[in-house]
């Protein structure tokens, strides 16, 4: 087993997720399904994640993202389909013997052992002689910056601590995957953001496949390599943050990940170019998603706040509206219009003007126009839904 | 504001009610207390004259040492054997679904229900069939089916309170379901065991009506050993005696609560 320290030695060279070889994955789910009782959790999910690569299961509560993580960890075994880890087979393999690093929600940290034994505690059931032991708890707790606490019990140490009991704990007996429960969740806002740098960083360092479930698409975002998003139960689509922000897949993931308002439009084929029509402005949507609606047909488009900025003269209006409510958010202001002809609820304008206020006060009517060409249109619904 | 005269009076009168109550909880045992140190040979309160003399004959006397041993010995073999089983069925209880379980839960907490004298006469009956009537085994086994629920329920309870997920890391972390068991839940069960023993131990120490028909002249226990004395005297020993055994027992359980109890020992993270 590669030693932590002589990982670290190499930290300039920070390993990027290895490119997309099938074999090269490091975890593989091939149609696999879990069911309760009567209730599907997941089903027929597929998925590999890459060697080194931190791989988020993004999705609100009851998407299965947890289930997926406990069939890896072989908390639950898969009804059907295949997991494997390595290039192994391992739904018949039990929790112990996988070679996994967990890291809970609620850190389960043991409160009848000291910080050196808990961290300690993998590389004993492994029989790992005392001085390696001592040698290997020690750098596992110097690489999350926790020292000098070893003697200590779980609850003398403040959360944060805790959490990186919880990771060095996980880290120390190097595992092939790294599953990562919420771990934010129970941390302030402040720790929150400051320990997901650092979990990133040393992620990064040891290049450590990495499976990370949470149901906050901002960490998801910030932290990941790739994203799966998860709803009812399936995978509805895979991609780095980027792809998954600018280029989601269905109605779902481009209202679950990031702000975006509906809006209704018009479909428009024009020479195999796809563009939908909105007030006056005509913008290119991908047509993928449009296969099955005709040209004429009423499409919901959704626009990213980002996206939407106020016309100037002679620029094509997408919506006109009226200014109902401001939010000032110091670095920009988060303008509401009410437009209810193409939209149900608010529309969710972002102005980096620090003048945003004055000059659109409550009540004025203004003109919106849609920059950038990072629009995407969907099948409108039959009753069009509020975001 | 002003408290009005009536709130003031009913604040007065809940004060004397829950004094009341007190004191009548505790009245027998203080009134069995005094009488104990009364010099006459006669069980009265309150005592006129006082004396240590009663505690001495109460400790020479022979029935209650050997009761008092015989008493030891029961409680001991039978708290020990109901920790065993009842924490096996506690675990079978909570971990697993099976056909039958509730059936079988309420059969282990049936002695319950089922008076005490009924358990004993039923023992009494069946030892007496092949021959065992006369020894300490009968007892035993009759103790552990009286104090059986309270250990199970003990258990039961902290194995509740006991987050599973610390079993999950633990496997996570490389240890085989032997060794979860051996490092993880019994350790973090350690208070419950503990708890449910020495509460096993306490009510088959005290245990007197399915005794009674159990114990021979050989195996009586010391509360058996203390009717057949009242039976024939009624001098304040009986009190002297009492008095021991509620310093005996609340020291104790004074001793265990501040080992185990507390948390302290066991480092039982605190809720927050």
């Amino acid at each position: 087993m590669s030693s932590l320290a002589a990982e670290r030695r190499s930290e300039g060279c920070s390993r990027a997720p290895a490119p997309a070889g099938f074999d090269d994955a490091a975890v593989r789910l091939l149609g696999a399904s879990k069911r309760f009782g009567e209730i599907t959790a997941l089903e027929d999910a597929r998925l590999s994640i890459r060697r080194g690569e931190l791989m988020t299961l993004l999705g609100p509560s009851g998407c299965g993202k947890t289930t997926l993580l406990n069939l890896v960890a072989g908390f639950h075994v898969a009804d059907s389909g295949e997991i494997e880890i390595d290039g192994k087979l391992v739904n018949d393999i039990p929790t112990y013997k996988r070679e996994i690093g967990m890291m809970f929600q609620s850190y389960a940290l043991f409160p009848h052992m000291s910080i050196a034994d808990n961290v300690g505690y993998g590389l004993r059931m492994r029989g790992i002689a005392k001085p390696d032991l001592k040698r290997r708890v020690a750098e596992a707790l110097s690489l999350v910056r926790l020292t000098g606490v070893e003697e200590r019990r779980p609850h003398q140490l403040s959360g944060g601590q805790q959490q990186r009991v919880a990771l060095a704990r996980a880290l120390v007996i190097s595992p092939k995957v790294l599953l990562l429960d919420e771990p934010f969740s129970a941390l302030d806002r402040n720790l929150r953001a400051s320990m997901q740098i650092e979990i990133k960083e040393i992620q990064r360092q040891i290049g450590v496949t990495t499976i990370f479930v949470t149901h906050d698409q901002g960490e998801a975002l910030s932290l990941s390599d790739r994203i799966a998003v998860m709803f009812e139960g399936r995978i509805r689509q895979v991609g780095t943050p980027d792809e998954i922000y600018r280029r989601p897949a269905d109605r779902f993931v481009a209202s679950f990940v990031g702000d975006v308002n509906v809006l209704r439009g018009r479909l428009d084929r024009v020479d195999g170019q796809t563009i939908v029509t909105l007030g006056a402005a005509r913008i290119s949507v991908p047509r993928e998603p449009l296969a099955r609606v005709q040209s004429g047909d009423r499409v919901d488009i959704f626009v990213r706040p980002e996206q939407l900025r106020f016309a100037n003269a002679g620029e094509p209006i997408a919506v006109e509206g009226t200014v109902a409510a401001h939010i000032y958010q110091g670095g920009y202001v988060n303008l509401y219009l009410e437009a209810p002809e193409v939209c149900t609820s608010r529309i969710l304008v972002r102005s980096l003007e620090p003048d945003a206020i004055n000059r659109w006060p409550t009540g004025a009517r203004v003109g919106v126009s849609i920059a950038g060409s990072d629009a995407m249109a969907f099948e409108a619904e039959p009753a069009p839904q509020s975001v | 504001m002003a408290r009005s005269t009536f709130q003031r009076m009913l604040g007065i009168a809940g004060t004397l009610a829950v004094l009341a109550i007190l004191g009548f909880v505790i009245l027998p045992a203080a009134v069995v207390t005094l009488a104990a140190f009364n010099d006459k040979a006669i069980l009265a309160f309150p005592p006129e004259t006082w004396s240590w003399r009663w505690f001495a004959k109460a400790l020479a006397y022979d029935d209650f040492r050997s009761g008092c041993r015989n008493s030891l010995i029961v409680a001991s073999w039978a708290s020990s054997i109901a920790l065993l089983v009842g924490t096996a069925f506690a675990l079978a209880l909570d971990r697993y679904a099976f056909p039958l379980k509730h059936t079988i839960e309420a059969v282990l907490l049936s002695s319950l229900v089922v008076p005490h004298f009924t358990i004993g006469l039923g023992f009494l009956i069946l030892a007496a069939q092949i021959g065992w009537a006369r020894g300490f085994t009968v007892v035993v086994a009759c103790h552990v089916v009286l104090v059986l629920p309270f250990v199970l329920r003990s258990v039961y309870v902290s194995l509740r309170n006991l987050d599973q997920r610390l079993e999950l890391a633990a496997a996570s972390l490389g240890a085989s379901p032997a060794r979860v068991l051996g490092t993880i839940t019994l350790p973090l069960l350690l208070p419950g065991l503990v708890g449910g023993w020495l509460l096993a131990a306490i009510l088959s120490f005290n245990e007197f009506t399915a005794s009674l028909f159990v114990t021979a002249q050989r195996t009586q226990t010391l509360p058996v050993a203390m009717y057949n004395y009242v039976r024939e005297y009624a001098d304040p020993s009986m009190a002297a005696l009492s008095v021991m055994y509620i310093v005996a027992t609340a020291t104790l359980l004074t001793v265990a609560n501040a080992y185990l109890g507390l948390g302290k020992v066991l480092n039982v993270e605190p809720r927050r």
